[in-house]
């Protein structure tokens, strides 16, 4: 079975720094792993750990001063580094996005049910009314009522869950290898977050779409994803299967990060938190970003660690606890 | 295209709709009502007059006004009320004309430069930049010395002359719709940056540039007044705004009638174009706070 995405050894950096102490900014660093068609992957990590950057870097929507190295492969072409005209057959065709406000991703001014025309029109050669037909049934298949009421509606007129149910639509539209959904379900209250991943899902399977699932929130991915992605300081620390990750959490990290979550630990009244601070991605970092903070640092730590594999789980470091949860 | 956009006019329509509620202030209403009032008059000159403007009556030199002429007659016996209205016509027919022109190339000149930004921006924004540090009156007099005057001339230069801020306007706009998520959202489907700006920054940018356009218009009006009282506006025979005001200076003690309506006709106008300005601003206002 050949991979919807695969990153091989992924790194964006950002100029910055001022004139004669030119800097850059690290946001991702070496990311590898694969999606398989019809897989949800979640990728879990705190603000500003470089998530949103990695997906905007496949999608090659990042600002052209970004230095991105590495490979990403999309149902086996590689994105990286193709032209503005290559890059636009691929948006919205073989990989979509969905992003986390759907109240500003659509434009105010636009109906909502031509936005998601728009999308079919940028790649299929088809008539203005075949593409309303098309945008119609889409708008039916995420599970909006009376969509010929709807179609003409300017999103402000829409809920925010019906907002998100276009946004998917207009994603869905070209029938997509590969959905890359950046904090879907950040901006919507439980109940409907519940209902968008549960579309989510069943479009996956309904068309056996790999998912790329980018969220800071654990209840999440427990709920949706096949396998998970840990990413820390723009280094991927671990990947595993959800349901190993969370009885079997192998990387200090990951171990750190689920303790964090409330009612991790029963009786304790303080929320659990990980000493230090997160380091600036705009120095020069020898070594696992993660351990200025880590408790089970080594020497060893200050090389940067190789992936190995744990029965089911890729962990990147060189001091695994052995056995259960600490 | 154009059904798109009409949808997209409605939809905005539809959508300050709500907001209405609070009713337009009175003085947009006057403003727009007085507006269409000297557009009507400037369009039914002929027919309201009821006089040549430029037919000389040496019986009525200085004419006060009574039935027959309302408005009184000036130096040459001529109908002030005929040539203010006459000269309506041309001082509308340049404000508008020269505003609108300024646009059609600000417009596309703020959005190239506020979307692609780069040395792009840089070229633009900088040549824009340059005809801005000229004072207005100078840079037209200088271009009326170069090409002689005349109405056309004199529409031209004031285009000119608002190019700039009305590029400034735009640009700052695009700026910050380029900015919107439904921008990259637009691009993360697929669309070409020509579709995105067409479609989607540009209907969004606009508003700020409509309001702007609206307020210079009667600036443009004062401005072609200015340049025809100098008589580098439009020339005699034919009726303008300014060129009466020149007409009546000497005349102000004897015959006040034929400096007061040309001046009263420029000052309503100004006022009518800004009071729609404001009123133009309150209703594109995204927040629809502004007070």
């Amino acid at each position: 079975m050949t991979a919807s995405l695969a990153l091989d050894g992924l790194s964006v950096g950002f100029p910055t720094g001022a004139l004669g102490d030119p800097r850059i900014v690290s946001a991702v660093d070496g990311v590898s792993f694969t999606v398989a068609s019809g897989e949800i992957f979640g990728l879990v990590g705190e603000s500003g750990c470089g998530k949103s950057t990695l997906a905007n870097a496949i999608m090659g929507l990042l600002p052209t001063s970004t230095i991105i190295t590495g490979s990403a492969r999309v149902h086996d072409a590689e994105v990286i580094g193709l032209s503005d005209a290559a890059l636009r057959q691929m948006r919205g065709n073989t990989a979509a996005m969905v992003f986390q406000d759907a109240s500003t991703s659509l434009d105010p001014t636009w109906p909502v049910g031509d936005q998601i025309a728009e999308t079919i029109r940028a790649h299929q050669s088809v008539t203005r009314s075949e593409a309303k037909e098309k945008a119609l049934a889409l708008m039916t298949e995420v599970g909006l009522t009376d969509p010929s009421e709807r179609y003409g509606d300017a999103p402000h007129r829409l809920s925010g869950g019906m907002r998100q149910r276009i946004v998917i639509a207009a994603a869905l539209a070209n029938n997509p290898k590969l959905l890359i959904a950046d904090e879907p379900t950040t901006a919507l209250d439980v109940t409907l977050q519940a209902q968008i991943l549960q579309l989510i899902d069943r479009l996956r399977v309904a068309h056996n779409t790999a998912v790329l699932l980018i969220t800071h929130d654990l209840g999440v991915i427990a709920q949706v994803c096949d396998r998970v992605g840990v990413m820390y300081a723009g280094q991927l620390v671990e990947v595993a299967p959800v349901a190993e990750l969370f009885a079997n959490p192998r990387h200090p990290y990951t171990r750190a990060l689920l303790a964090a979550r409330p009612g991790a630990q029963s009786g304790a009244e303080r929320l659990a938190v990980i000493p230090g601070q997160v380091p600036d991605l705009s120095e020069e970092i020898a070594g696992c970003r993660f351990a200025s903070r880590c408790p089970r640092r080594i020497d060893a730590c200050a090389v940067t660690p190789a992936r190995v594999s744990l029965g089911d789980s890729e962990v990147a470091c060189w001091n695994l606890p052995t056995g259960g949860t600490e | 295209m154009i059904s798109q956009s009409i949808t997209a006019t409605a939809i905005v329509l539809a959508k300050s709709a709500p907001r209405r509620r609070h009713r337009l202030p009175v003085t947009t209403t006057v403003g727009v009502a007085l507006l269409a009032l000297l557009i009507l008059a400037a369009i039914a000159a002929p027919l309201l007059s009821g006089h040549n403007p430029e037919t000389v009556e040496t019986a009525r030199v200085m004419g006060a006004p009574n039935a027959l002429h309302p408005f009184g007659s000036d130096v040459l016996g001529r109908d002030v009320l005929s040539r203010v209205l006459f000269g309506l016509r041309v001082s509308l027919l340049v404000a508008l004309s020269s505003v609108a022109v300024a646009t059609l190339i600000a417009v596309p000149l703020g959005l190239i430069a506020g979307y692609f930004g780069g040395w792009l921006d840089s070229l633009i924004s900088r040549s824009l930049d340059m005809l801005l540090v000229l004072p207005a009156l100078l840079l037209a007099i200088t271009l009326i010395a170069i090409v002689g005057p005349g109405s056309t001339v004199a529409a031209l230069a004031i285009a000119i002359i608002y190019l700039p801020i009305l590029a400034r306007v735009m640009r700052t706009s695009t700026l910050v719709v380029s900015r919107q998520e439904y921008v990259l959202g637009s691009r993360s489907r697929g669309a070409s940056a020509w579709r995105i700006l067409s479609s989607h920054v540009a209907p969004n940018a606009i508003g700020p540039v409509i309001v702007q356009a609206s307020v210079l218009s009667g600036f443009a009006l004062q401005l072609e007044a200015a340049l025809s009282f100098l008589g580098l506006g439009t020339q005699p025979p034919t009726p303008s705004l300014g060129g009466m005001l020149a007409d009546g200076r000497d005349v102000l003690t004897q015959a006040p009638w034929v400096e007061i309506y040309p001046g009263l006709a420029i000052a309503l106008a100004v006022v009518a174009f800004s009071l729609l300005g404001d009123g133009l601003r309150r209703a594109l206002d995204p927040t629809g706070v502004a007070s």
